[in-house]
């Protein structure tokens, strides 16, 4: 270590990897966290069911949404990414899963909520096999650290159905 | 050192994820508050199917490849081809405009990767030493 270039090009490298070693144990810190998210979706009204023109089923509704995932924040948890999927199969499809809802819950207290609303995205089918329908209402949820490994797992809903007519 | 470090990090995280450009970073604000410019994630490239809620990185023949979330899926049965439409948690739309050749739905051949980890403000040295090589 003689000239100020060579000492500089080791404390970087040191101080460097400190710094990924203690983003990695703060990361690893996050298993030690055993959660116990619960959810409620009820739908409560279908607002319309039409078929495109384009000859594709398109549905709107209201749900009423209640969860409290505030088990699953951490220190490292930087925001928890959510969102509400509904899931079914078609002739053509073994599994269609499409996004009606989602959140970003910055912090823990604002977890534990119940919101009342109509699905955020167009719940469009690539068909028109929605008539009489059985589906499942999924909330995943995304764990977004301030560091290190992203968790992400969800909880699945089951015995939603279509109505058997378009309305 | 540095650099010997940072080659030997690079070359065992292809290795290790099986994926050939295993560490991306973020460009946009498309992704914020989660992901911010300057960012650094990790990916995964496996044969699991792609399912919604996955932050995927794609490129459909684009100058820079798009990290943004699965919001849709439909996985044909005989086939298990997906077409997949996907959406920055920042931007009001979903990337449909953003396909090129006017493709209604993205398909897994383009995805590069999974974001499984991530590292704030690193990438901010791969925008520096990009710019400046000299270091």
């Amino acid at each position: 270590m003689h000239s100020f270039g060579h000492r500089l090009n080791g404390l970087l490298t040191f101080s460097v990897t400190i710094l990924a070693i203690m983003c990695a144990i703060a990361s690893l810190s996050d298993n030690l966290n055993t959660p116990s998210p619960t959810a409620e979706i009820k739908i409560m009204n279908i607002n319309w069911f039409q078929k495109q023109p384009q000859g594709n089923d398109e549905v709107s509704l209201t749900m009423n949404i209640s969860a409290d995932l505030q088990s699953l924040f951490t220190w490292n948890t930087k925001q928890l990414f959510i969102f509400v999927a509904a899931e079914y199969e078609t002739p053509k499809n073994s599994l269609n899963q499409v996004s009606l809802w989602d959140a970003i819950i910055p912090a823990k207290e604002h977890a534990k909520f119940w919101i009342h609303t109509s699905n955020k995205y167009r719940f469009v089918d690539q068909g028109n096999n929605l008539r009489g329908k059985k589906f499942n209402l999924t909330l995943h949820w995304h764990v977004m650290p301030k560091t290190g490994k992203m968790f992400a797992d969800k909880i699945v809903m089951a015995g939603y159905s279509f109505p058997e007519e378009y309305r | 050192m540095v650099i010997s470090s940072a080659l030997i990090i690079w070359k065992g995280l292809i290795y290790i994820t099986g994926s050939e450009s295993p560490v991306v970073v973020v460009l946009s604000g498309s992704m914020e508050p989660g992901f911010k410019r300057g960012d650094i994630l990790f990916l995964n490239m496996n044969k699991d199917p792609i399912r919604a809620g996955q932050i995927v990185v794609f490129n459909d023949g684009r100058d820079v490849p798009i990290v943004h979330r699965v919001i849709e899926v439909h996985e044909q049965r005989d086939s298990k081809e997906a077409d997949i439409l996907t959406k920055g948690d920042a931007n009001p739309h979903d990337d449909r405009m953003l396909y090129t050749s006017s493709n209604r739905w993205l398909q897994r051949k383009y995805i590069m990767g999974r974001a499984v980890g991530f590292l704030p403000y690193v990438g901010w040295l791969t925008i520096i030493m990009t710019d400046k090589p000299i270091i």
